[in-house]
């Protein structure tokens, strides 16, 4: 377990950014916020990358941040990949990969060969950096930070300037590298569903500050959506079969392997519920659950919480609807899920 | 028909090759602190630097002439350490040509290190390259347009200074008298075919300098956009 101690602040003009925090980090960990809240400018103080951060940082036994001293990004051990990928211009893609290895010093078990092959990144050796696309930018990115032997590694929002089906195949490869490479990462992101798939662990930031901690499903708790932790139990070529507490749930195919688990996203206008089983439609998605609270929007929907098992559901219903079904805490439904994001993915 | 004074021709190209080796070795720090400076002296800084494009040569000259005289701040300590005067002295010529170029090396690197920006710089911090590192192997290759046109400004302005050069140099033969004084001379002594001779090599070398550099600079891979 790689400890990380955190006691910075940093003002720049208006805005103010103050986190105090104990982080065990373990796989990935992913640092969740609206724009504009100061994710990015976190990791470049934990990165040494903002002169006029003030405060403490340790990770392990090094201080890297302390009233005396501020070791500089060189001396950190601490990768990062950055949104634009910031790839040298003047450098072809074998030579950016090289550049930790020839002229960064940190020395460590992650090598060219490897991870060359991991990242898939034979093919892209000889090109010129401005003729890669977007996604290939990424991975020779990821390739050069993970060269850099660094005991941490810091990303960006790396997918946020890829298009859908670039992050589908990139998000599997960085859910990866923590256990193929023994890094542990600390991810910055705005966007649920990649947080969903690769987090285990969220701090959630909000104007400078960490608001919330946990797992997704904790933190990520909101009348819009729903995130669930499944278990996957068997492939097949059109659908994935999970267990969500007692009940099995049909949802597109995941690359994940048998027996993983896996975060849901479950959005409340897409959970219908039923008094009785339903009988003769088409959605094959049918949960018992316990209507926990009901509660009455501004704009006239009602927002349903329920216990699925020991897991919590969201559901967003008409007025109308409500009142029909009759519904009250501690009734028993049938919730009915007509989709599931997954992740991203 | 005398015979060729091609003298000052020769003084000429040696003190403008000087000229950018020392502007080279000054301005690139100078250039890199005013790039990425937040410094409140930056502004006042900048404007020192530029001073030499907007002042009539003879007014900086009159300064130099002051400054470097043997009652001069510099003047005086040359003479304690060389027992020299450094005005009317190769040496003068070289500073008060250093002075006189300055803006043209500082602002091309300043603009190139400035396009470059803090990006490039940072990451090749956080794969742990210390600062000489990233100076070497990020920066400088990748502000190589901005070198190849200080070096060609530089070089082009310290042959063709002339104001300057008439109030600290003077003309000594072999000492100050560069090119555009001896043109100057002979015209005064209606020596018409010295000055065409002195004229025209310097005209055909500076156009093949000039050609040379502009094709090399088109010859150098662009693989970034600057």
């Amino acid at each position: 377990m790689d400890a990380l101690q955190l006691d910075v602040g940093l003002t720049q003009g208006d805005f103010t950014l103050s986190v105090q925090e104990y982080v065990d980090l373990e796989g990935i960990t992913a640092v969740f916020g609206a724009s504009g809240s100061g994710k990015t400018t976190l990791l470049r103080i934990i990165a040494g990358l903002e002169s006029a951060a003030r405060g403490n940082i340790r990770f392990r036994d090094e201080t890297w941040l302390d009233s005396a001293a501020s070791r500089p990004a060189e001396s950190r051990s601490v990768g990062m990949v950055f949104q634009d990928g910031r790839l040298f211009p003047h450098l072809d893609v074998r030579d950016n990969l090289m550049y930790p290895i020839r002229h960064g010093g940190r020395r460590g078990p992650i090598g060219f060969d490897k991870t060359v092959q991991t990242l898939e990144l034979e093919a892209l050796l000889p090109r010129q950096t401005t003729s890669l696309s977007g996604g290939e930018r990424q991975r020779v990115a990821i390739g050069r930070a993970l060269l850099s032997n660094s005991a941490l590694l810091l990303m960006d929002e790396p997918l946020s300037s890829l298009d859908r089906d670039r992050k589908r195949e990139l998000l599997p490869l960085i859910r990866s590298l923590p256990e193929r490479f023994a890094v542990p990462i600390l991810y910055v992101t705005h966007d649920v569903d990649e947080l969903i798939y690769l987090a285990r662990h969220v701090l959630h930031q909000n104007n400078g500050r960490i608001v919330a901690r946990g797992r997704p499903a904790e933190v990520l708790r909101s009348s819009e959506f729903s995130v669930v932790e499944v278990q996957i139990l068997s492939h097949s070529d059109a659908l994935t079969v999970v267990q969500f507490g007692a009940a099995e749930l049909r949802i597109p195919p995941t690359g994940s392997a048998v027996g993983d688990s896996l975060g849901l996203r479950i959005d409340s206008r897409d959970v219908i519920l039923a008094t009785s089983p339903p009988h003769g439609i088409s959605i094959r998605n049918c949960l018992e659950a316990r209507v926990q609270s009901i509660e009455t929007r501004a704009d006239g929907l009602v927002d349903v919480r329920l216990n699925v098992g020991e897991q919590q559901l969201a559901a967003r219903i008409t007025a109308d609807a409500a009142a029909d079904l009759g519904l009250a805490p501690d009734q028993s439904v049938y919730a009915l899920i007509k989709s599931v994001a997954l992740g991203s993915l | 028909m005398q015979t060729l004074e091609l003298g000052p021709l020769w003084l000429s190209l040696k003190l403008g090759l000087v000229t950018v080796a020392c502007l080279l070795l000054i301005a690139t720090p100078l250039a890199w602190w005013l790039s990425f400076t937040r410094n409140r002296l930056r502004a006042p800084v900048e404007a020192v630097v530029a001073l030499p494009l907007v002042l009539p040569p003879t007014v900086l000259g009159f300064y130099l002439l002051i400054l470097l005289g043997p009652s001069g701040w510099i003047g005086r300590w040359w003479v304690e350490l060389t027992d020299s005067t450094l005005t009317f002295s190769c040496a003068g010529l070289v500073i008060a040509s250093i002075i006189y170029s300055l803006p043209f090396a500082v602002q091309p690197l300043q603009n190139a290190f400035e396009s470059i920006g803090r990006g490039p710089l940072e990451a090749a911090a956080t794969l742990g390259a210390t600062p000489t590192r990233r100076f070497f192997t990020i920066a400088s290759p990748l502000a190589k347009r901005g070198y190849l046109s200080a070096i060609v400004l530089v070089f082009a302005h310290t042959l063709g200074e002339f104001g300057v050069v008439l109030m600290v140099g003077g003309s000594i033969p072999g000492s100050t008298k560069v090119i555009s004084i001896a043109v100057f001379e002979h015209v005064e002594t209606i020596n018409y075919t010295q000055a065409h001779i002195l004229s025209a090599g310097l005209l055909v070398f500076s156009f093949l300098l000039l050609l040379t550099i502009f094709v090399l600079n088109r010859r150098i891979p662009i693989r970034y956009a600057n």
